[in-house]
C-alpha cells in the first residue's frame, strides 16, 4: 500500500514557522522531517513519521505556491488564490527576504550576473548554506536590483514600498543593492574582517551623503516621499562631487598647508591621548592617504577599492600603533575640523561631505 | 422580457504574460448571456488593463435568469492569429433574483482557466432589474429562497413547513459526445462546466416552481449531487424541503398581517404559543387557512390558524397515505389549497436540525439502498427511468418509517456511487414523529398516531420515547421506563441521521464514531456483477451496524447522532464507512458492558485469552467513562419484563405494521435482549472485531471530535478557527488481498487521517473537530480515495461543571421566545458564557494568539465552514446559495509538483474562487459548506490528469457576537437583540 495522493488544504492558509524556516533553509522534505523529529515535535503526539512526512510535504507545497507571489510582495496583498491574514503576509515576505549574514558577505559588491549564480555551489560549500537557500537570496537581491536600478526617488523607501520590507531590511537591501551596483571590492582577505553589518552601515552613509539623492536628502525628508523633484538615482555616486573631490589635493600638495594642518592637528590633541607620538609621527601618512583616497574616486576602479584603501591607508597604520576606539574619534575629528580654520583652503564644504562620510565610516570600520 | 441584467466590466490585474515578445498582454473582455455577446475595448499592453467599460445590458426572460450564468471570457488580442483566451469567469445571478438576497454582484474574480487555473482577476458590477411577472403560467421561479443548510436559517422563523421537494435533471455527458473526439480538452472541460451550471440553473427553477405550487417561500436542506453515468448521462438531482420562512425583522408586524379571517377576534398569533411547546394543552393540528399568499410576498403572514375551537385534526385517524385529507379540513380552508395527494407522497424532510418542540418522537434510522444497471435504462435521455429508482427508493424509506410507527422521515439525504455501469443508490433517514403544529395540513399522514401529542413529555427527553407500540415492537429492543421522566417507555440505543436536538439532555461528552468495511468482490460484468453486490450489501449493512454498536458500548454511549453509512463501490470490493456521533443521553438507560464468551472453555489457555481479552475491553470501557466525563447517576434498574399497560396506551393498539417488518431486520438485528452485549469469538472474525474494537487510537487529550454540526456536552464555544480539506488516495500494492487485509488497510487510512488532523492542530488545544466527515471512493482498482472536512472551533477551557447550568439556560430562552429563532444548537450558551466573562474573545485569543486569526480582519475575508453557522458570530443576512462546478485539466503533471501538487493547488483555487463569489456578493463566509463531489483521475504515464469538483453552501453576512452592542442601527429592529436572547439566532 502506498499513498498515491495526499493533500490537506486549508481555507485561511496555516503554516508552521519551524518548517517555513526550514523550507527556507533549502532543507529537503526528508532532511526537514529528521530535523523536526529531533526537534521533538512527535512528542506528546501519538503521530508516526508517516504523519509528520506528510504534514511537511503540505506545507512545503503550500510555499512553493506561495513562493510565485513572495516574488512581487505586493501582489501577496490583493491575490485571492491564499487568504493569508495580513501578520501572516508581513512574517512571509519577511523571512522570505532575510538573508544569512555569511552568504551576503560572500556576493557582496559582486556582479548579480549569471556567472555569479554559477559559482553559488563554491559559496554554498564555504558557508554551510545550502545551495537552494543560497539561490534563493542571490535571486531575493537580483531582484530588488532590477526593480529598483529603474525606478527614480530614495533607494530605501522604493524597495520599502516594492517589497513590503521592514525598515532594517530595506536598508540592508539597499547597501546589497548599492554595492553591487558601484561593485566595491570587498572579498580581499584584509577585509575580511569586516562584517556585512559594517558594509551596510558604510553604504548608508555613501547613500546618503555622497549620490545625487542625497542632496536632495533634507527636501526629501520636509516633503514626505513626494520625491518627483529628486530626478537621479541613489545607487550611484555623484560625479561633481567626485570631481570636486580631487581639489582637496591641496590639502598634502601645498607644504604650508600640511605643515599648518598638521600644528593645528596636534595642538588639539596634545595630551589628551596615549597615543599623541604615534599620531604626530604619522599625520602626514594619514592626511595623505586621506586624501589621495578622495582625489582618485572619479575612477571607477579606485571606487571600487575604496574600503580596501581605507583598511589599507588608514586602519592598518592606525591598529599597528594601537590607537584605541577613542583616540580614532578625536582623531577623526580634530583632523576634520582643523582644516576649516586654515586660511588658504577653500573646500569646506566639499571636505566635510568628505570627511563626514570617511569618519563614520572609519569608525564603524574601525575595530577587530 | 421580465427582465433586464446589467454588467460592467471595470478592470483586470494580474493578468498572465501573453505576449512573450513584450512581456504584456493586449486583453479584451467578452460578456455573454444566453446568446448575446457584447465585447469590451482592447486594452493594449497592460497586465493590469483599466477597461470600465459602459454597461452592457441584456434583455432576457427571468427563466433564463435562473438558468443561464453570465459568462466572462477574457481574451488577448492577437492582430494576425486568432485571439488566445485567458479564461473565465462564471457568476450565477441567481442571488439577484431573490429581493432579500444580494442586490448588486461586485468584486474581483479570479479568471478561471480549465488547463491552466486561475490566471489574473478581474473587477465585474452584475445588477439586475427585475420586473415581476404575474402570470400563474410562467416557467420562472424568481424569488424562492434556497438554503444548504439542513436547519431554519438563522434570520427566519419557519412559518410552515410544507414538505419534500425533489428534482432531476439528465444531459448528454459532453465528455461522451462524439465531437469529444476532435475538440481540444479546455473546449470540452468547458461544454462540461457550462452544461453543468445550467442544469443545476434549471433543476432550480424546477424545485422553485414547485415550491411556489406548494405556497411555500424557500427550500431548506437543499441537497444538490450530480452523477457521471458515463455513457447514459449526467444526471443532476436535487432534494429539499420547502417551507415558508419569515424574515425575523418582520416579526413585529406578523400579528397585524395575519388574515383576519382565520384569526380568532382578540388573539395575537403569538399568545398560543406555549412557554413549553410540548406541555400544555393538546396541540391541535392546524391547517393552512392559505389564502395563497403572492409567492413574491416576502414576509408571508404566519397563516397558522389558532382559534381554540378548531377541529383538532391530529384526533382524526387517517389511515394510510390515500386517504383524502379533505375531509378533515376545517371549513376555514382556503379555496386554493393544493391537493395533499402530491404531498403526502414523501413525508420526508432533508432538515437535520429542528425548532424546538417540532420533532416529537424519534424512531431510529431507516435506510435503504438499491443496485440499478445504467446500462439497461430504456431512453437515457430522459429522466423517467431514474425518477422512477428514486420514488421506489423514497417508497421504500417511508414504509421503513412506517413500521417504526413514525409518520415522517427526517435528516433525510440521498446518495450513489457509480461504478462502470452498477450504481447504487441509497438513502437513509430518521423515522420520526413530528408535531403537525408546523406542517402544512396534508403534508404528514399522522394517522392513529393522535394520542401522542397529548403526552406531556419534559422537552429534553420526549423525542427518545418510542413512537412505535410496545406489544407490536418492529424489532426486538428492550425498552425501559425513560430516565427523566419515568413515564415513557425509551429504547436502550438510538441510532439517528439527525443533529442531536438541543433540548436534549446528556451526560458527559460526545465523540466521533466510525465504522469501516472492506468486502472483496469478484470482477463481473451486468447483472452477475449487480447481483453480487445485491447479496453483499446486507452483509456489509450488517457488519458496519454491529462495529457501531460495538464502539458505542466500549465508549459506554447509548445514542448516535449524525449517522451517515456510505457504501462505495469499486472494480474489485466495497468500502462500507459509516460516521456518527456518539453520546450518553441521560435519559435512555446505561449500556451494558460487553462480555466475551468463547465456544470451547474447555482450554485453559484459550480461557486465558479470553480474560485477558475481558479485562482489557473492560479497562478500555472505564477509561472511556473518565474521558468522555460519563458518570450518570445510579438509577435503580427497572427493566420492563413484562410490560405494564399504559393507562392511555392500553387503549388502541398500534396498526398493522406486517408490511415492512422483513426489510427492518438488517437494521436492528444486533439488538441484543441482554443486558451485557455478548461477543462470541468461536471464530475468527470475531477475534478480528475484538482486535479492530481496541486498535482504535484514541482521540489525543485536548481534542474533541463529532460529526454533528456542535460537539455534544460542550456549550462555550468561541469563534470557529478554521475549516480543513483533506484528500487521500491510496494505492494497494498487493490486489489478492483477504477482507481481513484490506479492513485492516481501511481502518488504518482512516486512523492515519485522523491523526494527521491532530498532529497538524496540536497547537490549538483545547480544540473540537466539528463536522468532521469522511468520504470514500474506489475511483480506480486498487485504489481507495479518502476525502475528510472538518472545521475547528475551540472551546473556552473551563467547560466542566457548567454544563447543566447553561442547558437549563437555553431551555429557559427556549421557553421564553417564539419558536423559530431558538436554533437547536449550543448557541444559546454561547451568548450567555460570553456575557458572564468579561473577555471571553480576548481570552481565547490570549490563550493561542500565536495561530488564531486577527480580530479586525479586512472586509475581504471570507470565512468557510461546513456548520450551519458560525461559533461566536451571529449571521444577519443570507445572500444566496452558492454551488460551484471546476474542472481542471492538466497535461504537464510532473511540472505542477505530480498529482498532490495539482489538486493541492486546485483546491486552493476553488476554495479562492468560492471566497471571491461570496465577498462580490457583499457576504464575510460561506456557512453549511460541502464538497460533493472531488473526481480524480490521472495518467501518469502520459503526464495527465484530471479533476472535477463541486462545492456548495450559503453566501452569508455575519457579525461578531462581541460586535453586536457597537452596531446596534443593524439589529434595532431584530426582536431578539431587544429581549436578550440575542445568542439564539
Amino acid at each position: 500500500m502506498s499513498v498515491e495522493l495526499d493533500v490537506f488544504v486549508v481555507n485561511t492558509t496555516i503554516m508552521d514557522e519551524e518548517v517555513y524556516q526550514l523550507w527556507l533553509d533549502g532543507y529537503t522534505v526528508n532532511d526537514a522531517v529528521k530535523v523536526r523529529m529531533e526537534g521533538g515535535v512527535l512528542e506528546g503526539c501519538d503521530a508516526s513519521a508517516e504523519v509528520l512526512h506528510s504534514d511537511t510535504m503540505d506545507q512545503y507545497r503550500t510555499f512553493q505556491m506561495c513562493e510565485r507571489l513572495l516574488h512581487s510582495p505586493v501582489k501577496l496583498a490583493n491575490q485571492l488564490l491564499f487568504q493569508i491574514p495580513p501578520h501572516r503576509q508581513t512574517m512571509l515576505i519577511e523571512r522570505y527576504y532575510a538573508f544569512d549574514s555569511v552568504f551576503v558577505r560572500e556576493v557582496l559588491g559582486k556582479k548579480l550576473s549569471k556567472g555569479t549564480k554559477k559559482d553559488l555551489d563554491d559559496v554554498s560549500a564555504k558557508t554551510g548554506v545550502t545551495l537552494k537557500s543560497c539561490r534563493r537570496q542571490f535571486d531575493n537581491f537580483k531582484r530588488v536590483f532590477k526593480v529598483v536600478e529603474e525606478l527614480k526617488g530614495p533607494l530605501v523607501e522604493n524597495i520599502r514600498k516594492h517589497f513590503l520590507l521592514s525598515d532594517n531590511l530595506a536598508r540592508d537591501y539597499a547597501a546589497i543593492v548599492f554595492f553591487a551596483n558601484n561593485r566595491f571590492e570587498t572579498g580581499k582577505k584584509k577585509l575580511h574582517y569586516l562584517t556585512f553589518q559594517d558594509f551596510a552601515f558604510c553604504a548608508g552613509q555613501l547613500i546618503n551623503n555622497w549620490t545625487v539623492g542625497a542632496l536632495g536628502e533634507s527636501l526629501r525628508s520636509a516633503f514626505v516621499f513626494s520625491d518627483n523633484m529628486v530626478e537621479d538615482m541613489d545607487v550611484d555616486l555623484e560625479k561633481e562631487f567626485l570631481q570636486d573631490l580631487k581639489e582637496l589635493k591641496i590639502l598634502i600638495t601645498d607644504r604650508d598647508l600640511l605643515d599648518q594642518h598638521k600644528s593645528l592637528v596636534c595642538t588639539a590633541l596634545r595630551g589628551k591621548t596615549k597615543a599623541f607620538n604615534e599620531m604626530e609621527a604619522n599625520f602626514k601618512n594619514l592626511s595623505r592617504g586621506l586624501v589621495n583616497i578622495a582625489a582618485k574616486l572619479t575612477n571607477t576602479k579606485d571606487v571600487r577599492d575604496f574600503f580596501i584603501d581605507l583598511v589599507e591607508k588608514f586602519i592598518e597604520p592606525c591598529r599597528s600603533d594601537k590607537w584605541t576606539a577613542g583616540d580614532m574619534r578625536l582623531y577623526l575629528t580634530h583632523y576634520t575640523n582643523s582644516a576649516h580654520v586654515l586660511d588658504t583652503f577653500k573646500h569646506q564644504v566639499v571636505w566635510d561631505r568628505y570627511m563626514g562620510v570617511i569618519k563614520s565610516c572609519i569608525l564603524k570600520m574601525y575595530h577587530d | 422580457m421580465p427582465g433586464k441584467l446589467k454588467a460592467k466590466i471595470v478592470a483586470g490585474r494580474h493578468l498572465p504574460v501573453m505576449d512573450r515578445a513584450s512581456d504584456l498582454t493586449d486583453a479584451f473582455v467578452e460578456v455573454k448571456f444566453g446568446n448575446t455577446t457584447f465585447k469590451t475595448d482592447v486594452f493594449p499592453k497592460s497586465l493590469n488593463p483599466q477597461w470600465n467599460s459602459e454597461w452592457f445590458k441584456f434583455e432576457v426572460d427571468d427563466e433564463d435568469l435562473q438558468d443561464e450564468p453570465l459568462q466572462i471570457t477574457v481574451l488577448d488580442h492577437d492582430t494576425y492569429s486568432a485571439n488566445d483566451a485567458i479564461g473565465k469567469v462564471y457568476i450565477d445571478i441567481d442571488p439577484l433574483l431573490s429581493c432579500e438576497a444580494a442586490t448588486v454582484i461586485s468584486g474581483w474574480f479570479p479568471i478561471y482557466d480549465t488547463i491552466h487555473g486561475i490566471r489574473g482577476e478581474i473587477n465585474v458590477l452584475v445588477k439586475v432589474d427585475l420586473f415581476n411577472d404575474l402570470n400563474r403560467f410562467r416557467q420562472s421561479s424568481c424569488g424562492v429562497k434556497f438554503f444548504c443548510t439542513t436547519s431554519i436559517p438563522r434570520c427566519y422563523r419557519v412559518a410552515l413547513v410544507h414538505g419534500f421537494v425533489e428534482e432531476l435533471v439528465v444531459n448528454e455527458d459532453p465528455e461522451y459526445q462524439w465531437i469529444d473526439r476532435i475538440r481540444t480538452p479546455r473546449a470540452s472541460n468547458e461544454a462540461r462546466q457550462r452544461l453543468i451550471s445550467l442544469m443545476s440553473g434549471e433543476l432550480q427553477r424546477k424545485i422553485g416552481l414547485k415550491v411556489l405550487e406548494m405556497g411555500g417561500n424557500a427550500v431548506v436542506g437543499y441537497l444538490q449531487c450530480f452523477d457521471l453515468e458515463g455513457e447514459s448521462g449526467l444526471v443532476v438531482r436535487a432534494i429539499g424541503t420547502a417551507c415558508t420562512l419569515d424574515k425575523l425583522t418582520s416579526l413585529h408586524t406578523i400579528p397585524t398581517l395575519t388574515d383576519g379571517c382565520v384569526c380568532s377576534p382578540g388573539r395575537p398569533v403569538f399568545s398560543e404559543d406555549p412557554p413549553h411547546p410540548l406541555s400544555g394543552p393538546p396541540t391541535p393540528l392546524r391547517t393552512l387557512p392559505s389564502s395563497s399568499p403572492p409567492p413574491f410576498s416576502p414576509s408571508k403572514p404566519c397563516s397558522r390558524q389558532s382559534s381554540s375551537s378548531d377541529t383538532d385534526l391530529s384526533l382524526t385517524p387517517r389511515i394510510g397515505k390515500t386517504s383524502p385529507p379533505s375531509s378533515p379540513s376545517p371549513p376555514l380552508s382556503a379555496p386554493f389549497l393544493i391537493p395533499s395527494q402530491k404531498l403526502t407522497e414523501f413525508p420526508i424532510f432533508t432538515l437535520t436540525c429542528f425548532p424546538p418542540g417540532f420533532l416529537v418522537h424519534v424512531g431510529g434510522v431507516v435506510s435503504t439502498r438499491s443496485v440499478k444497471l445504467l446500462d439497461r435504462i430504456h431512453n437515457p435521455d430522459e429522466p423517467e427511468t431514474r425518477d422512477a429508482w428514486w420514488e421506489e427508493i423514497r417508497q421504500e424509506i417511508k414504509s421503513h418509517a412506517k413500521a417504526l410507527g413514525c409518520h415522517a422521515v427526517v435528516g433525510y439525504s440521498e446518495s450513489t456511487s457509480i461504478c462502470e455501469e452498477v450504481c447504487i443508490l441509497s438513502a437513509s433517514g430518521t423515522a420520526a414523529m413530528l408535531n403537525p403544529r408546523f406542517m402544512r395540513e396534508g403534508c404528514l399522514d399522522t394517522g392513529g398516531s393522535d394520542h401522542r401529542f397529548e403526552d406531556a413529555s419534559p422537552p429534553s427527553c420526549g423525542f427518545v420515547h418510542i413512537p412505535y407500540d410496545e406489544f407490536n415492537m418492529p424489532f426486538p429492543a428492550q425498552l425501559t421506563y425513560c430516565y427523566h421522566c419515568r413515564r415513557q417507555k425509551v429504547p436502550d440505543v438510538l441510532f439517528t441521521t439527525i443533529d442531536l436536538p438541543a433540548e436534549a439532555e446528556v451526560t458527559g461528552k460526545g465523540c466521533l464514531i466510525q465504522a469501516r468495511l472492506c468486502r472483496t468482490k469478484k470482477k463481473a460484468q451486468g447483472e452477475v456483477n449487480a447481483t453480487s453486490i445485491s447479496n453483499l450489501l446486507p452483509f456489509m449493512e450488517y457488519e458496519l451496524h454491529t462495529q457501531l454498536m460495538n464502539k458505542l458500548k466500549l465508549r459506554s454511549m447509548n445514542a448516535l447522532f449524525g449517522l451517515r453509512i456510505q457504501i462505495s463501490v469499486g472494480e474489485n470490493m466495497l468500502l462500507g464507512l459509516a460516521s456518527a456521533t456518539g453520546v450518553y443521553l441521560s435519559a435512555l438507560p446505561a449500556p451494558g458492558g460487553i462480555q466475551i464468551a468463547g465456544k470451547t472453555p474447555s482450554d485453559l489457555s484459550y480461557d486465558q485469552h479470553i480474560s485477558t481479552m475481558q479485562k482489557r475491553i473492560d479497562d478500555t470501557i472505564a477509561k472511556n467513562k473518565e474521558l468522555y466525563n460519563i458518570h450518570p447517576p445510579e438509577c435503580i434498574e427497572e427493566v420492563v419484563g413484562s410490560p405494564i399497560p399504559d393507562r392511555q396506551r392500553s387503549s388502541r393498539l398500534f396498526r398493522s405494521t406486517s408490511e415492512s417488518s422483513d426489510e427492518l431486520s438488517e437494521l436492528d438485528l444486533s439488538h441484543g435482549k441482554k443486558d451485557a452485549f455478548v461477543l462470541e469469538i468461536d471464530d475468527t472474525d470475531a477475534v478480528e472485531d475484538i482486535q479492530s474494537l481496541l486498535t482504535d487510537a484514541p482521540i489525543p487529550a485536548g481534542f474533541y471530535s463529532c460529526n454533528t454540526e456542535v460537539m455534544p456536552g460542550i456549550y462555550n464555544w468561541t469563534s470557529g478557527l478554521q475549516m480543513f480539506t483533506s484528500v487521500r488516495v491510496y494505492r494497494l500494492s498487493n490486489a489478492n488481498l483477504t477482507n481481513q487485509g484490506l479492513n485492516k488497510i481501511f481502518t488504518d487510512l482512516c486512523e492515519n487521517l485522523l491523526k494527521s488532523l491532530y498532529f497538524k492542530l496540536r497547537s490549538m488545544i483545547p480544540c473540537c473537530l466539528c463536522h468532521l466527515n469522511f468520504t470514500v471512493a474506489v475511483p480506480e482498482e486498487e485504489l481507495i480515495q479518502v476525502r475528510g472536512h472538518t472545521y475547528l472551533s475551540t472551546p473556552l477551557q473551563s467547560w466542566s461543571g457548567e454544563n447543566e447550568e447553561q442547558l437549563q439556560f437555553s431551555m429557559e430562552l427556549c421557553g421564553e421566545s417564539t419558536i423559530s429563532n431558538n436554533q437547536p444548537t449550543a448557541k444559546p450558551s454561547v451568548s450567555s458564557s460570553e456575557r458572564c466573562s468579561p473577555l471571553p474573545e480576548g481570552r481565547s485569543r490570549s490563550l493561542r494568539s500565536t495561530r488564531s486569526l486577527p480580530c479586525g480582519a479586512p472586509v475581504t475575508v471570507v470565512k468557510m465552514t461546513p456548520l450551519s453557522f458560525l461559533p461566536g458570530t451571529r449571521i444577519v443576512k443570507y445572500l444566496g446559495i452558492i454551488n460551484m462546478f471546476f474542472i481542471r485539466e492538466t497535461t504537464s503533471l510532473r511540472e505542477e509538483g505530480g498529482v498532490s501538487g495539482f489538486l493541492h493547488s486546485f483546491i486552493a483555487e476553488v476554495f479562492a474562487m468560492v471566497r471571491a463569489h461570496v465577498a462580490a456578493l457583499g457576504g464575510n463566509a460561506l456557512v453549511s459548506y460541502s464538497m460533493k463531489e472531488c473526481v480524480f483521475m490521472e495518467n501518469p504515464n502520459k503526464n495527465q490528469a484530471q479533476c472535477l469538483i463541486n462545492v456548495s453552501g450559503d453566501a452569508v453576512i455575519f457579525i461578531r457576537e462581541s460586535d453586536q452592542e457597537a452596531i446596534p442601527p443593524l439589529l434595532s429592529s431584530r426582536q431578539t437583540s431587544s429581549t436578550g436572547a440575542d445568542g439564539t439566532t
